[in-house]
């Protein structure tokens, strides 16, 4: 399972699509110049990602269509009034995305500029331990490990940050650094129970993490019922509110959520660039990853690897869990990891494991989440659909055959329209009964 | 990791004796002498002495009624802890003499040591009932043990199902849906597997077809399922939840006789039709995957897919077929949540439960009858952390709630043994 751990183009290396010539091309009777760029982008794994992202939003929109009272009624009379239906359809779904999309990114319908642009903010904000988080998952990906326990890593990085933020009172940039790398280790700790595990004695490390999942729910259920971590004089789950000191600035003044903390995801993606494709320790990641066997043979421990590579997933996810208790809720309650660690499976996922793409995963993400906040207020389409997009859309870019053939693409490597004419051409000649066998391979 | 266990292939004409044995491992012995020892010092020594746990047996409509027992809870406590100690010893001797010991006795000591618990629990409370106890464990074993053989089922034929936790939810939903249309559980009852089947036929398209990491597809396919339920939970079933999603509870059927004997009968014997279906599904999957020619192929599909082939098994239409049927089984575990359970669907309902299915399929190794066994066991902490929240407990309900976490992440770290999956499972096979 260890060598299958991507989706099966994810190893290909994010270039842009002008820049690697397929092999085809290398063949004696060369297509003109347009043709291959246009092969070429129609072949590229981003083309795909779009793609998916579009027929994951159809097939939303239908959900959205089948849910919604008038369109059902227009379906009652659809053969006598046709048109009545479509643009019941079209109402209800363009009303729905178009409220996402201005939940999202920019409100156009906002008295000024700051209003206007203050979605997109906001999608930054929700995205942010969704970048951290999913950057961490990211790695484990690539070396093979299928760490589903960023949701209990983001819980602890939150313990941690929290119980330093609010217990303690320190210089506020040292305090807020303090609590920012207690959070790094509390998710560090957690992700790596896991790691030991698999090192040890080889319990597979998603059994292994979705328990740890559970287990720190409980943990942070119960931590908030002591006393030292509930607010005083309350009988509510929820910690005292954290200093001023230990919270991340905010980025853009008062009128905005937006905090440090993004920037501090943006520099751990460029951190995991770095680590991933330039140090020796990301190098044997990616060897473990690709073939643990020929890894160790080449005199990398993969048992080594495998604490390592969880250590450094938790200690991003736990960060993750500080922009959460530090950032965004200033507090810590029980439900301080919403569903980001479940939500960044799908975000490491759709950035195919790469630093750049998490973020972009992270801020579409990020986006449908703020966004659907908004849908949910403005026309009633319940933020659920998010989740089914979000979904439909991982599964679209994890099988890009599937998506190819929806959209009648290309197959990558495979042989172009006039080339297949031409073997069938020749096929014919030879007055071969069988297919040809570049279509078989196609 | 395994250098130990492995041998050199070309020696077959060496003498036995030659063979050197594997180092002793004395994980086990150790892991019961220390939860003895934490059995005996908590439960036993610690508390003052003095006060009584009294146990409740009977129910109003047994043959004959048994007195509730009542004993020294620190007593009891101390006999329970020593008999655990003296299994310990046993399973030190039989380790030092490489013998096996039977998986009876980590089941008897794991009842010694509840009862060790629940005397120190209950002691100077109101009466435990046992009964009662025993019998919601198995009631909310269901859905566990469903998901757990739908996890057999598919991981034997080579197709790792993590999403059994989708599965429960599409069977929760379609059940609860028809059962309301209908105003028939039993319709629901019907409808559940339909709904598990269908998320696990989206299962097998991506990893049999487009060769996607099934742990990917599992995870995916969850939280579309999720997504989708909810949805139209919100839309649909809330706009009109007198037509969609009216309670519909499913009767519980007595055995007659059967059902009158004290603690069995209503533990057993006392319950709706589903739970009367799992009996059925765990005996028959157990003679059959191991005993029929239909299990001998979908145990080779998953052990060694290549080798299935060359003797003519259909490899990917084997997977298909079994991944659906396993779909099934889990959808119709779903149907616990609403139809059994007397509820109304709600968002999200199944809370994890997929999961610990999963969790018990390890822990029982892949085998029908062991799911049920870790099934149970998960079941039964559930229960329990309910029934002592009534009776009043020592211990905060969120460390109970996590305790059998803890106990499985302590089993597939090799406490139990070493657990082997089929040797295919997750790889596609392609000719």
């Amino acid at each position: 399972m260890t060598q299958q751990a991507m989706p099966d183009d994810a190893g290909t290396p994010v270039v842009p699509p002008t820049a690697a010539p397929p092999s085809h091309t290398e063949q004696a009777t060369e297509p003109p110049a347009g043709q291959t760029i246009l092969r070429q982008m129609l072949e590229s794994s981003w083309l795909v990602s779009l793609l998916a992202i579009v027929a994951a939003l159809v097939l939303g929109g239908v959900l959205i269509a089948a849910a919604d009272p008038e369109v059902q009624q227009a379906a009652t009379y659809l053969f006598a009034r046709p048109s009545d239906f479509f643009e019941a359809v079209w109402s209800a779904v363009f009303g729905a995305y178009s409220a996402l999309f201005q939940g999202a990114v920019v409100n156009f319908s906002a008295p000024d500029l700051q209003r206007a642009l203050r979605p997109l903010t906001e999608t930054m904000t929700v995205s942010t331990p969704l970048i951290l988080a999913g950057l961490g998952l990211g790695i484990g990906f690539r070396a093979g490990l299928f760490n589903i326990g960023a949701q209990g890593q983001i819980i602890l990085g939150g313990i941690f940050a929290g119980f330093i933020g609010f217990t303690f009172s320190l210089p506020p940039g040292l305090h807020l650094l303090l609590a920012v790398l207690g959070a790094a280790l509390g998710g560090a700790i957690w992700a790596s129970i896991a790691g030991v595990l698999k090192a040890r004695t080889g319990a597979h490390e998603v059994i292994v993490t979705i328990m740890l999942n559970n287990i720190a729910v409980y943990l942070v259920a119960y931590l908030l019922t002591t006393t030292a971590f509930q607010r005083p004089g309350s009988s509510n789950p929820i910690s005292p509110p954290i200093p001023g000191s230990a919270t991340f600035p905010l980025v853009l003044g008062q009128g905005f959520r937006l905090h440090l903390g993004f920037l501090l995801a943006l520099l751990a993606a460029v951190g995991v660039w770095w680590l991933m494709e330039r140090s020796t320790l990301g190098f044997r990641f990616r060897a473990v990853g690709e073939n643990p066997h020929a890894a160790r043979t080449a005199g990398i421990s993969v048992a080594w690897v495998t604490v390592w590579v969880m250590a450094i997933a938790g200690a991003l996810a736990g960060l993750g869990g500080a922009a959460q208790v530090l950032g965004t809720e200033k507090v810590l309650t029980a439900g301080v990891a919403a569903s980001f660690g479940f939500d960044a499976i799908t975000v490491a996922l759709l950035g195919r494991s790469r630093p750049l793409g998490t973020v972009l995963a992270g801020l579409l993400f990020g986006a449908l989440r703020a966004g659907g906040f908004a849908m949910q207020a403005r026309t009633g389409t319940p933020i659920d659909i998010v989740l089914v997009v979000q979904s439909l859309i991982v599964l679209f870019i994890a099988a890009p055959p599937l998506v190819r053939a929806i959209f009648r693409l290309p197959t990558p490597g495979g042989p172009t329209r006039a080339e297949r004419h031409a073997a069938r051409r020749r096929a014919r000649a030879t007055s071969s009964t069988t297919p040809t066998t570049q279509e078989a391979g196609a | 990791m395994s250098t130990a266990t492995t041998t050199a292939p070309a020696a077959p004409a060496a003498p036995r004796a030659a063979k050197p044995l594997p180092p002793i491992s004395w994980r086990a012995p150790i892991a019961y002498a220390v939860i003895g020892l934490l059995s005996l010092v908590f439960f036993a020594l610690l508390p003052a002495g003095g006060q009584q746990t009294t146990f409740r047996l009977s129910t109003a409509n047994d043959f004959f009624q048994i007195e509730p027992i009542t004993v020294s809870s620190t007593g009891a406590a101390l006999f329970l802890s020593i008999l655990a100690l003296l299994l310990a010893g046993l399973s030190f001797w039989a380790a030092r003499d490489r013998r096996k010991v039977g998986i009876w006795l980590p089941i008897v000591f794991g009842v010694l040591v509840v009862f060790a618990f629940l005397s120190w629990a209950g002691a100077g409370k109101a009466a435990i009932p046992l009964t009662g106890l025993l019998q919601g464990s198995l009631f909310l074993a269901v859905p566990l043990v469903f998901g757990a053989l739908s996890g057999v089922l598919c991981e034997r034929v080579g197709i790792i199902n993590i999403a059994i936790e989708g599965q429960l939810l599409a069977g929760a939903f379609l059940a609860a849906v028809v059962a309301s249309l209908t105003s028939s559980a039993y319709a629901g009852l019907v409808a559940a597997p339909i709904a598990g089947a269908l998320v696990g036929v989206l299962l097998v398209i991506f990893s049999v077809k487009y060769w996607v990491n099934q742990i990917i597809v599992g995870v995916v396919l969850n939280v579309l399922v999720v997504g989708v339920t909810s949805y139209l939970y919100s839309t649909v079933l809330t706009e009109d939840p007198g037509t969609w999603n009216t309670r519909t509870p499913l009767p519980v059927l007595e055995i007659p006789v059967l059902s009158q004997i004290p603690v069995v009968g209503p533990v057993l014997f006392r319950q709706t039709l589903l739970v009367y279906i799992m009996y059925v599904v765990v005996a028959l999957l157990q003679v059959f995957l191991f005993r029929s020619r239909w299990g001998l192929r979908l145990r080779a599909v998953g052990e060694h897919p290549k080798a299935a082939d060359t003797v003519g098994i259909k490899v990917n239409a084997t997977r298909v077929r079994n991944t659906i049927l396993g779909g099934a089984v889990a959808g119709l575990g779903g149907a616990f949540f609403t139809v059994a359970a007397g509820l109304a669907f709600g968002k999200e309902m199944t809370g994890g439960k997929g999961f610990i299915a999963l969790a018990a399929m390890i822990l029982g190794r892949w085998n029908p009858v062991g799911a049920l066994v870790a099934a149970l066991l998960f079941g039964f902490s559930d229960n329990l952390q309910t029934v002592l929240g009534i009776v009043g407990t020592p211990i905060p309900s969120q460390i109970m709630l996590m305790t059998p976490y803890v106990v499985t992440i302590f089993a597939v770290a090799g406490l139990v043994g070493r657990v082997r999956p089929p040797a295919a499972e997750g790889i596609p096979y392609v000719k």
